[in-house]
């Protein structure tokens, strides 16, 4: 029965590997960006360094039980022995010493990639500002005065600064190959500090469920050079849509599976305003806003 | 008159819906039928609904959970087949505000009606016979307790057929769950579910903790405890730290959605970050309840199964101690996202990575405990020993979640799905089903049929890696959970090699199923009539299977750890010339009467039938009020009784004068 158990697993053991080798188009493995290859090489070097002691204990259990089996009796039997200085001090601190080690990767890294902390260079950022809606994702460039639905525009190699909130429930931000996501909450502000290093067009998701439309509610992160990032902004700031009060109350409606749209003209302050909440459903300062934003 | 409640809340529309619904009425007819056409009502009113006997808890206990786990385990199997055809111009069979209402129900079910009901049934099995007690310190409050889960358990089930379940997931984060987003009943059925059986499960860790702490046999001091014992112990002080938690939490969401209050709403200073960390404070804690006890069953089973002690056992009971205390500390690392700065982060980052040593000690302590043993391969050690392979993947993968920057691109991606079903199944499911096998002759005085047990092992265990390795690689690749819909080619084949692993795991479920039955069929070939049938080590061993009601004729004497071990080694007689009248507790009604009553509160305050709840909180406080001025609550078994049942189990020691 035990050789039976043993060919068994040994038929199995390459299952993980396969799983990993599959994941030659995984999203986090191939980041775009020097946030994701940070993030990416943490997962594997935390992984390289656990697997110095699971290996080795996935097989010393197998070892283990397969010569103690009840059949060997060649092997040593000690019905008695439950106790050893020794092997207690070192299965103690074996594991002490690889959660110490990872422990410092943990402390250091947290810092140095915590989603708020600029990226230095000497370049200047661009500032984006991400609105969750239900169940779409409003991007409003606060310089340009445009704004875009369920497509963003970065310029390679250009560090992106977005402010990100919610029109609605909790939603988080996230473009996998460019690295980090951070929740995106009503009446707060967080910020997530991106760049890209190679042009292409990325998957964008919110990363946390936020009621039936969820699953549509992907966004294309289009990062492109100089050039085109400039026609870009322009091809947005010649819609003729352009987004006031209203016009952003007519948007928040919920909606699934949206389009990308384009606005130009966007109302100075407009984001500070959804982050205040002023435009906030059920908010008592919801009807005066509408009012002043017809004013406007 | 009826609140909310109309004939349309029943979703004769949804054919999925009504199919199972018609499916669990047929089911609970049959079975109702078939005990009136037995005559058995008042055989189990009188045995079983009102039994204040723990073991006979504890098998309604088990029985809740085994269906449940089957319910749970339905939605599982229609998510991955949602998963596996729902990708691109395919919208699959379950529209969004279906799919999202069998996540919650999955996830909510698995872990409160399914994990939770089988860790207390074990604990009600087996605790008060390792520690040489005749029952636990409150046996009529471990009856209400066993029915307020059960009401709970119920009323999840109700929303099936009447109304609709939560769409929020198994926690129903804020603002999403308030009313504003979820104005439906959904929510309230979640929340009154959760409230009743919370409640129960505060009061059994009260009960436990007590038992534990004030019953044991003579001389079995806190480090001669089996390592169940001391597990549970520990497992019951977090029940009771953690619990009262999750009901503030939930109470005060209630208050946001009945009294228009804003705790955590978006407006008006409502703060849903409070309910994340309020959540989660209980959230975690809640996850090491389910481990802990089952790394209890494992530290009984390896050394029986090797024919040597535990090794280490201090270590064993000072690494469950440093668990249960370090996991009040990392709740955080469930949402490192939220953005909560890097000094936070890092802090809970490394206090999540502590706990990965006193579980490596823990594995390595088992190792050692088969190493120079003589290890014998019975299911409840195969389900062991996939546990060791598999939880140490899941651990690892685990302790890869709490660095924060890797959590912030894993963060909510299948891959955290893979990690906690890699730690949940391989860990709490594998130890259930090592627990059910080995003291399944203990419980029902017959033996699991070993070689079907040994086909279902073999179901689950590969079908755990066919469903969750693809999940893994699916995390990697970029993507999140609970999507009912997705467009990305690459995603395709590993879903549908995910849906086959839950087809794998389902033929282990139908093989326990039909192990069920067989052994039950060969219960007489199988018939334990030693008590001993695994040469144990711990007091349980001692005693006759199934257990008299009265546990012990005689309480033991412990001299050292391995109690019944010692016993055996010094040849002490089990058997008794003279016995004495034993005090035992008096069957009561009032623990199913008073959750009766408790679900039609529950029902009512979804439903808005306000006098109901009136009524039904009326009746919940009168049938207190009776019990507590019923003084006809205990008897004596006399000792020629005493002297009879020990005889059935030969226990009886002719007296030589």
């Amino acid at each position: 029965m035990t050789r039976n158990l043993w060919s068994r697993f040994s038929r199995f053991l390459p299952l993980p590997a396969t799983v990993l080798l599959s994941g030659c188009h995984a999203a986090l493995l191939d980041p775009k960006g020097p946030i994701g290859a940070a993030e990416r090489s943490i997962i594997l070097t935390s992984t390289g360094l656990m697997l110095l002691i699971v290996i080795p204990v996935i097989v010393l259990v197998l070892v283990v039980a397969w010569r103690y089996r009840a059949s060997n009796t060649k092997a040593k039997y000690e019905p008695e022995w439950s106790h050893s200085n020794k092997i207690e001090a070192v299965m103690w601190s074996v594991p002490i010493i690889i959660v110490g080690i990872l422990g410092v990767i943990a402390w250091r890294t947290s810092h140095q990639l915590d989603p708020f902390r600029p990226i230095a260079s000497t370049v200047k950022p661009v500032h984006i500002d991400a609105v969750a809606l239900d169940w779409k994702w409003l991007f409003i460039y606060p310089d340009q005065h445009v704004a875009s639905v369920n497509e963003v525009a970065l310029p390679v190699g250009v560090p992106v600064v977005f402010h990100i909130t919610s029109a609605t429930v909790m939603n988080s931000f996230f473009i996998p190959r460019l690295g980090s996501q951070i929740y995106a909450m009503a009446n707060m502000q967080t910020a997530d500090n991106l760049v890209a290093s190679a042009p292409g067009t990325y998957r964008g998701i919110s990363a946390n469920f936020s009621g039936d439309g969820f699953s549509g509610m992907t966004f294309k992160a289009v990062a492109m050079s100089a050039a085109d990032y400039k026609q870009w902004l322009a091809k947005a700031a010649a819609s003729k849509q352009s987004l006031d009060g209203t016009a952003y109350l007519a948007l928040d409606k919920p909606s699934e599976n949206v389009p990308v749209a384009f606005y130009s003209h966007v109302t100075p302050g407009l984001f500070e305003q959804i982050v205040q909440g002023k435009f906030a459903p059920g908010s008592m300062q919801a009807d005066m806003a509408m009012n002043s934003a017809r004013r406007d | 008159m009826f609140g909310k409640l109309t004939l349309s809340a029943i979703p004769f529309n949804v054919p999925i819906v009504m199919g199972a619904v018609a499916f669990m009425v047929l089911g609970a007819i049959a079975v109702l039928a078939l005990i009136t056409y037995l005559g058995k009502w008042k055989w189990l009113w009188t045995e079983w609904l009102t039994s204040v006997d723990h073991k006979k808890i504890g098998v309604m206990y088990l029985i809740l959970a085994t269906i449940m786990l089957l319910r749970g385990f339905a939605d599982a199997v229609m998510m991955r087949s949602q998963q596996a055809l729902a990708y691109g111009s395919n919208v699959g069979y379950l529209p969004p505000e279906h799919f999202d209402q069998v996540f919650s129900a999955h996830g909510t079910i698995m872990i409160f009606f399914m994990a939770m009901p089988f860790i207390i049934g074990l604990m009600n099995c087996i605790l008060p016979l390792q520690i040489g007690a005749r029952d636990v310190a409150f046996p009529m409050l471990n009856n209400l307790s066993f029915w307020l889960t059960a009401a709970g358990a119920v009323l999840v089930n109700v929303s099936l057929a009447i109304g609709n379940f939560s769409r929020t997931g198994w926690l129903a984060y804020p603002p999403l769950s308030e009313l504003h987003y979820s104005p439906g009943v959904g929510v309230d059925y979640y929340i009154w579910a959760l409230q009743i059986s919370g409640i129960g499960t505060t009061l059994s860790g009260v009960n436990f903790i007590t038992t534990i702490l004030k019953m044991r046999a003579p001389g079995m001091t806190l480090m001669r405890m089996p390592v169940f014992t001391w597990a549970s112990l520990c497992a019951n002080i977090l029940i009771v730290a953690a619990f009262p938690v999750l009901t503030v939490t939930l109470a005060l969401l209630t208050m946001d959605r009945y009294l228009g209050m804003h705790f955590f709403t978006n407006s008006l200073g409502g703060d849903p970050m409070m309910y994340l960390n309020l959540i989660w404070i209980w959230g975690h804690p809640e996850v090491y309840i389910l481990m802990l006890p089952l790394f209890g069953v494992y530290s009984e089973i390896v050394p029986t199964f090797s024919g040597k002690p535990l090794f280490g056992y201090a270590s064993m009971v000072y690494a469950t101690m440093a668990i249960a205390l370090l996991s009040m500390l990392v709740w955080l690392h469930h949402f490192f996202t939220m953005g909560s700065g890097a000094d936070v982060n890092a802090f809970f980052g490394i206090t999540t990575m502590i706990i990965a040593v006193p579980t490596g000690v823990k594995i390595f302590n088992w190792i050692f405990t088969m190493y120079r043993g003589r290890v014998r391969f019975e299911t409840p050690m195969l389900w062991t020993i996939g546990f060791l392979i598999t939880f140490t993947i899941g651990g690892m993968s685990g302790v890869l979640l709490a660095e924060p920057p890797a959590d912030f691109v894993l963060h909510n991606s299948l891959f955290l799905v893979a990690h906690f079903h890699n730690v949940i199944i391989g860990g709490v499911v594998f130890g259930v089903f090592a627990a059910l096998a080995y003291w399944f002759p203990k419980i029902f005085g017959f033996r699991l049929n070993e070689r079907i047990g040994r086909w279902a092992f073999w179901c689950w265990f590969i079908g755990f890696y066919v469903a969750f390795m693809p999940l893994y690689a699916l995390g990697l690749m970029g993507a999140t959970r609970r999507m009912d819909h997705y467009d990305v080619a690459a995603w395709h084949p590993l879903f549908i090699v995910a849906a086959i692993g839950s087809g794998i795991i389902f033929c282990g479920i139908i093989l326990q199923l039909v192990q069920l039955v067989v052994s039950i069929r060969d219960r007489e070939l199988t018939r334990d009539v030693t008590g001993d049938v695994w040469n144990g080590r711990t007091l349980e061993w001692s005693l006759p299977s199934p257990v008299p009601a009265y546990n012990f004729a005689r309480i033991p004497v412990v001299r050292s750890l391995d109690a019944f071990w010692d016993m055996k080694q010094r040849g002490v007689n089990l058997k008794s010339a003279t016995f004495v009248p034993i005090h035992m507790p008096r069957n009561s009604g009032t623990g199913i009467i008073m959750a009766g009553f408790a679900f039609l509160v529950a029902f009512a305050m979804v439903w808005h039938i306000w006098w109901l709840a009136v009524a039904g909180l009326a009746g919940v406080l009168v049938t207190l009020i009776r019990h507590a001025f019923n003084d006809d609550r205990d008897y004596h078994l006399g000792a020629d009784e005493v002297r009879r049942i020990e005889g059935l189990h030969g226990r009886v020691q002719a007296r030589s004068m």
